[in-house]
């Protein structure tokens, strides 16, 4: 195996072949500004409740998880506790469980490194990586992964920073971007066949049922046992 | 403030070990057939589940808003075999437009 050239590199052709790694990074970059928007709502948000500069700024490189971030905000703003924030944003980053679980078998190396692979697992990078039937492509995931979390950061860092100046960055619809691209990809799966729209239907019923009586994320994990259709032989 | 951190520590403290702990324990083992087929409908679950609860959640709320408008147009054009950077363009600027205007 020769040296790659500089070119070679450019072109995603490294030793270890980054084409894979960097046709995630560019699938994922209208995703990326929208994280990006979100980032901003979120320093925002932080700013208005007194965190500073800082908190918020760390909070989003170590969590980099914006639905529980956001929970904790909500709750820490609405007076209450650390124990009630944590158990939110855990509830809400629950789904990441059944994730990993889908993706497990195409990461690589020993528990660590597995580990490791596995935080590269946000909502948009899963379902980019999705290659339907429950196959995914681990390099895709990460690729997708890397704009976003700078994007989540750096908006996060406008957003504490700029504060008042930016108002509330929500208005311009960027919001429905996730429920809409959630659901092209759901209409690709659905093409895998009629058992895929059953469980669908019922994970979609499901998850409605509950969004009045469970705290939030609860209606998404739950409606995971939808997928115990699967159980069934076909 | 030190609630603040406590929280944040643990959030980002669980957050890893909840999307470690699939990867870790499944690990690159054979799986019985019955376990796949479960798994690879996880995904039409949980994107089914996404979409209904980030349409029309709010805490816990369902709520009929400028979000299901922009997610309908979304189907629409995806129905109509649209890009899906255009579908989901679409629902962005629909529900700006109907935020602003209506």
């Amino acid at each position: 195996m020769s040296r790659p050239s500089v070119t070679d590199v450019m072109e995603g052709k490294g030793v270890r072949n980054a084409g894979p790694y960097l046709a995630g990074a560019r699938a994922s970059v209208p995703f990326a500004l929208a994280t990006l928007v979100l980032g901003i709502s979120f320093g925002v948000l932080a700013r208005s409740l007194g965190w500073g500069i800082v908190a918020p700024i760390v909070f989003s490189v170590v969590a980099f998880s914006g639905s529980a971030q956001f929970a904790v905000a909500a709750v820490l703003g609405a007076g209450g506790g650390a124990v009630a924030a944590i158990l939110a944003a855990v509830l809400l980053n629950a789904r990441f469980g059944p994730m990993g679980v889908a993706v497990a078998p195409y990461l690589r190396g020993g528990p660590f490194r597995r580990a490791l692979e596995g935080q590269a697992v946000v909502d948009a990078s899963w379902a980019l990586a999705s290659r339907g039937g429950g196959r995914f492509d681990r390099e895709f995931m990460i690729g997708a992964t890397v704009p976003q979390g700078v994007a989540w950061i750096v908006g996060t860092a406008i957003g504490a920073v700029g504060g008042d100046f930016i108002g509330d960055p929500m208005r311009l619809g960027l919001d429905v971007i996730f429920p809409a691209f959630f659901l092209a990809l759901l209409a690709e799966e659905l093409r895998g066949g009629r058992r895929a729209v059953a469980v669908a239907l019922i994970a979609a019923a499901l998850a409605l049922a509950l969004v009045p009586f469970a705290p939030p994320g609860v209606p998404v994990i739950a409606a995971c046992a939808a997928a115990l259709v699967g159980l069934r032989r076909s | 403030m030190t609630t603040l951190w406590i929280a944040i520590a643990a959030v980002a403290l669980a957050s890893a070990t909840i999307k470690a702990a699939g990867p870790v324990l499944v690990g690159g083992r054979e799986l019985p057939p019955r376990a796949v087929s479960v798994i690879a409908l996880l995904a039409p679950a949980l994107l089914a589940a996404l979409v209904v609860t980030e349409t029309f959640g709010e805490d816990r709320h369902l709520v009929l808003d400028e979000r299901a408008v922009g997610v309908a147009v979304a189907a629409v054009a995806l129905a109509l075999r649209a890009p899906v950077l255009l579908a989901v363009a679409l629902a962005a600027v629909t529900t700006a437009l109907v935020r602003a205007f209506v």
